[in-house]
């Protein structure tokens, strides 16, 4: 395997790591700010609090790792994306540092404050919805080269229907995500209640979520005919991510298995997105910027290499010890136990 | 193409997010050691009210964790946003610290996380303890990796430059580069030291405000002890970080000590004006400068005339300097006095006035690590990285600066004052005299 390649492999796991948990985590605060405007936060807002107090930290460390690396690997990134993504991007992270800390906000400092689980919530929608410009860009032609620097067309991108089609899917997805896994956890605290109320909400945004992801596709074929190509020569895996949907679904319909749901949920979008990406190949931004022109140097590649993996045995078992001690654990998930400082 | 009006907005919204982020980032470092140093005395002593004060400071430090976390990662990205020239270039050499940057981070946050969480669950108190220390570690080697970048940008090596392309990468050596060792500790001691008088700020502001709890008298002679060992530190390695300007990067020291011509047995120039390129109203310490460079009050110091003009930094750091060390200065005497009183029975140490010096503390603590920042920033001037790079080549060609500065401005706003809020609640709607007393009913 080519430095190039390994590089991009886990630059892309970590972000479909941040997808998943930022998904729940969205997900999830929208879902409590709407049962907060519905009278219904007796149902829901323990549970979901219970799983995002400790971990919301960690969710955002996804994204720093993946932009952090991104930069490393491919410094010519720095370069392109720098430059047009400033707008969409500066927009994403006014967003984010409302969201986070609003969260602290609200839950160390006054809980129950509507204003503060509002704005967690609403940003939970936006925040997918102006990243997932990012994905709309990389299929090129909304940006022109004058003078030698990239310029951002921001007509072209505002008025496209793959842009908005893309701001669609994100948002269906994170809140098709985020029911099923709430519907687990849950279940697992023995809060029936709470798990069938998700239940219902994942079986809602199970449609969208389909709906828009093929349409996505078909599109596809009148903006980038190269990508549309090779995601078509990738077929295999998009059907096999289309049947774990319908697995997952079919389980979640029957009240079975909801152990089970997670786990295809997880398989089901790992093929998509693998797939997306391996279809994205070598391009990281059409047709300007591929992962071979954009790599760094060889000695900076092994440097980073190196650190990943060395990192990676301090990181493992860490997350290993928080999985274990919070989602794993029956006393903390069923709120037996409250240990908060 | 340079985008004139692109990189003034760039440096001032670049300006605005670190001045912010420091304040959250710098007690984001120190305020775990504290903790941990607290609860470690608690148990030590046996003593409940130490380990409350460790409980209750990580109460508050999660608000500005969370502050430090977002605004942490709004620069980072804009570091590609705003400066896409630059990264793109010392990405290739400079990465490696980035990226171990990301990991300390992580171990931090799943740390914290438990930590927070686990508050009476083990059946031993000092496991929990223990969790602190890859917490501590964490935000700590988090400081050692993002100031190892900022060296790097005073004083770039580790590559050469051909056809105006780097080659011979080599990325430990861009690491360990000369500004590295006394920038580095000289920002981790920093945090520790101003983490001390912000919380000794905090103690003494509640004594003076109706609480008269031991609880409160503990945290401040801790705390004060815990000042004089970190200031005195900062001071020593200010000290050195001397020498290494005048070794390595001679124009940011002559600026920032008005230091015009090169001479031997050069003295040192504290506050004054600048009129018409003439110095007035200065003190002067004989000997001081060439002895602050050099050790040695009879060595050469490089002036500013053997610059050229537009590759000196604006004079105004000076002033920057000197609030800097002052306050490092004025802080360890206050904690001097405070600690020899106390075991003197000096009375005054407990009057009011003195109180309110040692409450001030705390924000000047925080002015120190700004003038800090901005002298370090404002003295590498005109380069974004010394010798290679000018700040104006730097940066990003977008039309929309100015209206991101805006946003972030009220962004800014909206955190600042929130965490303020929210601090203040946490702790008025539950003050320590509440919290023991439901503890102790609580045992029964």
């Amino acid at each position: 395997m080519s430095l190039e390649i390994l590089g991009i492999s886990v630059l892309w796991t970590f972000l479909f790591g941040y997808v998943i948990v930022a998904s729940i985590d969205f997900g999830a605060g929208f879902f409590n700010a709407y049962s907060l405007l519905t009278n219904r936060s007796h149902i829901l807002t323990k549970i979901i609090k219970r799983y995002l107090s400790p971990v919301w930290e960690v969710t955002n460390v996804f994204l720093i790792f993946f932009f952090v690396g991104i930069v490393g690997f491919f410094p010519l990134t720095a370069f392109y994306y720098g430059t047009i993504l400033l707008v969409p991007v500066s927009i994403s992270l006014i967003l984010l540092g409302i969201r986070g800390s609003y969260y602290a906000f609200e839950s160390y400092g006054s809980a129950g404050h509507k204003g503060y689980a509002f704005a967690y919530g609403v940003t939970g929608l936006l925040i997918p919805a102006s990243f997932s410009v990012v994905f709309t860009i990389s299929e090129g032609g909304f940006l022109e080269i004058v003078n030698g620097q990239p310029v951002l067309d921001f007509w072209k991108l505002y008025t496209s229907p793959l842009s908005w089609s893309i701001v669609l899917l994100s948002i269906a997805a994170v809140l098709y995500i985020s029911a099923v896994f709430l519907t687990w956890y849950a279940w697992k605290a023995n809060d029936l209640e709470a798990s069938n109320l998700m239940r219902k909400y994942a079986l809602i945004w199970a449609l969208p979520l389909i709906v828009t992801a093929i349409g996505i596709m078909v599109e596809m074929r009148n903006y980038n005919e190269l990508h549309f190509n090779s995601m078509m020569n990738l077929w295999p895996l998009f059907g096999l991510s289309g049947l774990l949907f319908l697995t997952t679904v079919w389980f979640l319909w029957k009240k079975q298995n909801y152990g089970l749901v997670v786990i295809l949920l997880i398989f089901q979008f790992a093929f998509a997105f693998f797939a997306y990406g391996v279809s994205h190949y070598p391009y990281l931004l059409y047709p300007y910027l591929t992962i071979y022109d954009s790599f760094t140097n060889r000695e900076m590649a092994i440097a980073l290499i190196i650190a990943f993996l060395l990192g990676l045995c301090l990181l493992l078992p860490s997350l290993y010890l928080i999985f274990k001690l919070f989602l794993f654990n029956k006393d903390y998930v069923t709120g037996e136990r409250k240990d908060h400082a | 193409m340079i985008n004139e009006s692109a990189v003034f907005w760039s440096r001032v919204l670049m300006e605005v997010t670190l001045t912010f982020h420091i304040i959250y980032a710098t007690i984001g470092v120190g305020i775990p050691l504290m903790i941990f140093i607290a609860q470690w005395v608690g148990y030590k002593k046996n003593d409940e009210h130490y380990i409350l004060l460790a409980r209750r400071w990580s109460r508050g430090f999660v608000i500005t964790v969370a502050v430090g976390v977002v605004t942490g990662t709004a620069l980072g990205l804009q570091m590609s946003l705003l400066w896409p020239n630059f990264m793109h270039l010392a990405g290739q050499v400079i990465a490696l610290p980035l990226f171990m940057e990301t990991f300390a981070f992580f171990f931090e946050a799943i740390f914290l996380g438990i930590y927070l969480y686990t508050w009476d669950r083990f059946d031993n108190q000092k496991k929990h303890m223990l969790l602190l220390i890859p917490v501590a570690i964490g935000g700590s080697m988090s400081a050692v990796f993002i100031t190892t970048v900022n060296s790097f940008m005073n004083a770039p090596q580790g590559f050469d430059v051909v056809n105006g392309v780097l080659v011979n990468v080599q990325p430990l050596i861009a690491m360990f580069n000369p500004a590295m060792p006394t920038k580095v500790t000289h920002v981790v001691v920093s945090a520790y030291m101003t983490s001390a008088f912000v919380l000794a700020s905090i103690a003494a502001f509640r004594l003076l405000k109706g609480s008269n709890h031991v609880y409160h008298k503990k945290a401040l002679f801790l705390l004060m002890k815990l000042g004089i060992i970190f200031s005195f530190a900062t001071a020593l390695i200010g000290d050195y970080s001397g020498k290494y300007l005048a070794e390595y990067q001679p124009e940011k020291l002559a600026a920032a000590e008005w230091h015009f011509e090169t001479s031997a047995g050069a003295p040192l120039v504290l506050f004054g004006i600048l009129d018409d390129g003439e110095v007035k109203y200065e003190i002067t310490i004989p000997y001081a400068l060439s002895i602050l460079a050099y050790s040695n009050p009879f060595a050469e110091v490089i002036g500013l005339e053997e610059f050229p003009q537009d590759e000196i930094p604006p004079l105004y750091i000076h002033y920057l300097f000197n609030a800097m060390v002052f306050i490092g200065m004025f802080l360890l005497f206050v904690a001097l006095l405070y600690v020899i009183g106390k075991m003197r029975n000096w009375l005054f140490i407990h009057k009011k006035w003195f109180r309110w010096v040692m409450v001030i503390g705390g924000p000047l603590s925080i002015i120190a690590i700004e003038t800090g920042w901005w002298l370090a920033e404002v003295g590498r001037q005109p380069w974004i990285l010394r010798g290679l790079m000018r700040t104006e080549q730097g940066a990003t060609t977008s039309d929309q600066v100015d209206l991101m500065f805006l946003l972030f401005c009220i962004l800014y706003i909206v955190l600042g004052i929130g965490s303020v809020i929210v601090l203040s609640r946490m702790f008025r709607s539950n003050p320590i005299e509440m919290e023991i007393a439901d503890r102790e009913f609580e045992k029964r």
